[in-house]
């Protein structure tokens, strides 16, 4: 398909760092892996250089994960042969795995959270039958680690009261401790804000110069082109192209993931903003210890009109997110939707919310947005199961539960076109279609939408997008919360930038940089004529 | 990412066909080595078993009486079970629930036809039983208490309340054991053996009576309910996922009280078919395991009605099965055969996903086997 990156596996033999001193760190040849009817992996080639990061781009379901789950020996593949440095290895289990010098971190940590970073660290890998022992040559080994890749993590802080930037530390410590010489991170910065990205990042640079080889999965190809020397994509369980980054461009690596073109930018008619149909006038929500999640905000969002919600994760998005839905109450302050004043005093549940015509995709589609155990239709009336025109008396009318879910997949191209299947076997990225057709089918008069792309393939984002503008050019007032940057200066008419609680600015959406909004997303913003303050 | 195993899941017939049946299979395989260290034949325990169960219309009648309350606190424990709920209190809502039966046949036996006490005392024991699951509920919904321990006390509420209204309220006076007076003919269940009669077909006596049907009904009726109402709908959203059902705008503790009730109701059916159905009068025990029993009754249908009726059917036949072996065989003690009803519910309760690795590891072994012709990729990462 594209024949000029497309390349023999034995091609990479020049890297950026020189290719005298590169030899191969990992080989895999003629990888096949099935599941039953899903062929997950066919005959995938792939070398990675000792002393380089390798990133290994795809979308969901393409197979990198399969892949690298064969390298670190939770699969074994059908066939094809796995050499690290040079040598065949068989890999059975991560106990393998490990002795071949491969570490693996994952996307979602295995720690345990009560205990300390030195525990987490040398568990399963105690030195002796006594902790003291161990416990003490692990804080030696570990002080050496620090010193040598410069990965600072306090030894005796508890799991639990980390941020998730120094529990990936951690992780990234437990595979070195082990002995690791090979590092591979699945989707490593998608918990991550864009600071702690940058710090992994420089970790990975620092790896990378003591020798570490590195392959770094993920489906941003932001950070593909930001950190790697070598990429390689893969699609529908192939290996399609490998390219040096320099060589490469974020389009190149998306039409290859996508096998087409894929629009970047997003077309959108100039906003035609109506009465406004959401209005939130000093909301406040304490949580339980009376710690003001939301606090004194206020906002309107009118009809025809996206208004974007920026901020670092943890800053009241969520729980705005929650009281703007019903399903927290408000502590003080008051909002207005579709004429109905809503306070402590007088609240408004979720499916009032919803007879109200406000919509609500939430942020974590596993957690709120599905039962992941219901079958497909019956996750595409989670809300609305209610409604008279689903049930004949008593009963649903099953039927036509089914067949709304299939018109519902027909409209939102959910993939695979099955009103039955389990709700947890469709890939993220369909199961938030779903979601947002589920919502957007009922014509909502206001919709509040939270990171509609998490985890979603750049395929499914350009068709979320579209389905959002829409929707704003047909009268509905839309509220999103995002972390990704790029979205929200794309999509919204109107950012509001949220830190600690509060609205602490707002922008134009045509007027927004990234820089500037980063800044006020960390309240380092100061509006004085000369522009920005230093810390 | 999933990485625990590139498994595919198992069929159907497989989780609830195979495994269950391979669980007796391997409860029969203990109970038979330890039979044959008492010195017996094991299979001459077994043919005895299945001969007394279901050889003759006498061990089928019994058989059939027992399944009936075992599906009613089966299916007590497995509505509770899909919100997400462990009614342990199965019981004492049985036990309570007969009392209803009983308070109501004692007031109006003698005035009002069957016709309206048959309605009625399936409205008592519902009544009675969902009462007495009311109140773990609602301290579980609104308190937090959790729902084991207060539905276990509420067990030992139970038989102490019916003791004391047992010696001090209602005996019979005059009379020594703790039992009402007989209620009046009207305030029968039929048994099958009359209903049989009324058709001219003549069947050996059993405590078999026409709450059977009542019991299939409730299978049907609890299907349905589960998976084909909306409130079975929230019911199981609340069950997998207590903050999805939120945000669809359930409210999870009104969920709970009201399957908690129909939980109790249905268990409180057992006091149908005994006080209503066999005894003819309010007495003790009645209740007899049956709650307990429901709970491995459930869980070996996998929470669901149809596998509900299989599992009844089989604990029916172990309890009757076992009852005639200890008769035929005398070295073969009552105390064996709880024993080896232990045996089966622990292998089909306790045990019953002991076998499901190996099986499902065969079963892909099986099917990788079969399968070695190029497929289309579809996505397989979560």
């Amino acid at each position: 398909m594209t024949p000029e990156t497309s390349d023999d596996t034995s091609g990479i033999d020049v890297g950026p760092e020189g290719a005298a001193s590169s030899p191969v760190a990992i080989e895999l040849r003629g990888i096949n892996k099935s599941f039953g009817q899903v062929h997950a992996n066919r005959n995938v080639n792939i070398s990675v250089e000792r002393g380089t990061i390798h990133g290994i781009v795809g979308e969901n379901g393409a197979g990198k994960s399969t892949l690298m789950s064969i390298l670190y020996g939770f699969y074994e593949a059908d066939s094809g042969d796995v050499y690290i440095d040079n040598q065949k290895v068989r890999i059975r289990n991560s106990n393998d795995a490990i002795a071949c010098g491969i570490g693996m971190v994952h996307q979602h940590f295995m720690l345990v959270d009560s205990f300390t970073v030195l525990e987490n660290v040398m568990m399963g890998a105690e030195s002796g039958a006594l902790l003291a022992d161990s416990i003490s040559s692990a804080r030696g080994e570990l002080e050496r680690l620090e010193k040598e890749y410069g990965l600072i993590v306090d030894p005796d802080a508890l799991a639990d009261d980390l941020p998730v930037g120094e529990l990936q530390r951690v992780e990234i410590l437990k595979a070195l401790y082990r002995g690791a010489k090979i590092l591979i991170l699945d989707e490593p910065t998608g918990v991550l804000t864009p600071q702690e990205t940058d710090q992994l990042f420089r970790i990975l640079g620092s790896l990378k110069d003591q020798g570490v080889t590195i392959v770094l999965i993920t489906h941003k190809l932001r950070e593909i082109m930001a950190i790697t020397d070598n990429v390689s994509v893969m699609r529908h369980g192939e290996m399609v192209a490998h390219s040096v980054t320099a060589e490469t461009s974020k389009e190149e690596l998306a039409e290859q993931m996508v096998g087409r073109k894929v629009r970047n930018d997003l077309e959108k008619k100039p906003c035609d903003a109506g009465a406004a149909t959401l209005i939130v006038e000093n909301l406040t929500v304490r949580d339980a210890y009376n710690v003001a999640k939301v606090d004194d905000v206020s906002l309107q969002v009118c009809a025809g009109e996206i208004v974007g919600i920026a901020g670092v994760s943890g800053n009241g998005q969520s729980e705005l997110l929650d009281a703007l839905s019903g399903i927290t109450p408000l502590t003080t302050g008051r909002m207005v939707v579709g004429g109905r004043e809503i306070t402590a005093a007088q609240p408004c549940d979720p499916s009032e919310m919803r007879m109200l015509h406000l919509a609500h995709v939430p942020e974590d589609r596993h957690k709120l947005g599905m039962v992941t155990a219901f079958s497909a239709y019956e996750t595409a009336i989670l809300g609305y199961e209610d409604d008279p025109a689903l049930q004949k008396s008593v009963f649903f009318d099953v039927e036509l539960v089914k067949n709304h879910c299939a018109t519902l997949m027909e409209r939102f191209d959910v993939r695979p076109r099955d009103a039955e299947i389990k709700s947890a076997n469709l890939s993220g990225g369909n199961q938030q279609k779903l979601v947002l057709a589920r919502e957007i089918d009922r014509e909502p008069k206001v919709l509040l939408v939270g990171q509609p792309t998490r985890g979603v393939d750049i395929g499914a984002i350009e068709f979320i997008h579209r389905q959002l503008v829409d929707l704003r050019d047909q009268g509905c007032a839309v509220l999103l919360v995002s972390v990704e940057l790029d979205e929200v200066m794309s999509l919204a008419d109107r950012i509001l930038v949220m830190f600690e609680g509060r609205i602490v600015a707002e922008v134009a959406g045509d007027k927004a940089d990234e820089k500037t909004l980063g800044l006020m997303m960390a309240n380092a913003f100061s509006d004085e004529p000369d522009g920005v303050a230093a810390t | 990412m999933s990485v625990s195993s590139g498994t595919r899941p198992l069929p159907r017939w497989i989780d609830i066909g195979l495994i269950p049946a391979l669980n007796i299979v391997l409860a029969l395989f203990v109970s038979g080595l330890i039979i044959a260290a008492t010195g017996e034949d094991p299979f001459a325990a077994v043919k005895i078993m299945i001969e007394g169960s279901i050889g003759t219309d006498y061990g089928i009648g019994y058989t059939l009486y027992y399944a009936t309350n075992f599906a009613f606190t089966g299916l007590a424990v497995a509505i509770a079970f899909h919100t997400g709920l462990f009614n342990i209190g199965g019981e004492g809502q049985a036990y309570v629930g007969g009392l209803g039966v009983g308070l109501m046949l004692l007031v109006f036996d003698q005035h009002l036809p069957f016709a309206l006490l048959m309605p009625l005392g399936i409205l008592a024991a519902a009544l009675f039983g969902g009462a007495w699951a009311l109140i773990p509920a609602y301290l579980q919904a609104y308190r937090g208490s959790h729902i084991v321990i207060t539905t276990i006390m509420f067990n030992f509420i139970a038989s102490a309340l019916m003791v004391y209204l047992m010696v001090n309220v209602f005996i019979k006076p005059g009379q020594m054991s703790p039992q009402s007076r007989d209620f009046d003919v009207a305030g029968h269940l039929p048994f099958m053996h009359e209903v049989f009669a009324w058709f001219g077909v003549e069947i050996t006596r059993t405590p078999l009576n026409i709450s059977v049907f009542w019991a299939i009904i409730c299978c049907i009726g609890i299907w349905a309910y589960i998976w084909r109402t909306r409130w079975g709908y929230q019911l199981r959203a609340v069950g997998h996922n207590e903050k999805a059902a939120i945000y669809a705008g359930v409210d999870p503790r009104k969920v709970i009280v009201l399957s908690m009730c129909i939980s109790g109701g249905l268990a409180g059916m057992v006091g149908l078919n005994e006080i209503m159905g066999v005894q003819h009068k309010l007495l003790l025990n009645y209740a007899a395991g049956y709650g307990f029993t429901g709970i491995a009754v459930s869980l070996m249908g996998r929470n669901h009605p149809f596998g509900i009726v299989l599992a009844s059917l089989l604990f029916g036949i172990l309890y009757q099965g076992g009852a005639e072996l200890a008769f035929e065989i005398p070295t073969i003690t009552r105390e064996s055969i709880v024993m080896i009803q232990g045996l089966v519910i622990l292998f089909s309760g306790a045990l019953a996903y002991m076998s499901t690795p190996t099986i499902s590891k065969i079963y892909n072994r099986i099917l990788d086997a079969r399968q070695s012709s190029p497929d289309p990729v579809v996505g397989e990462e979560a």
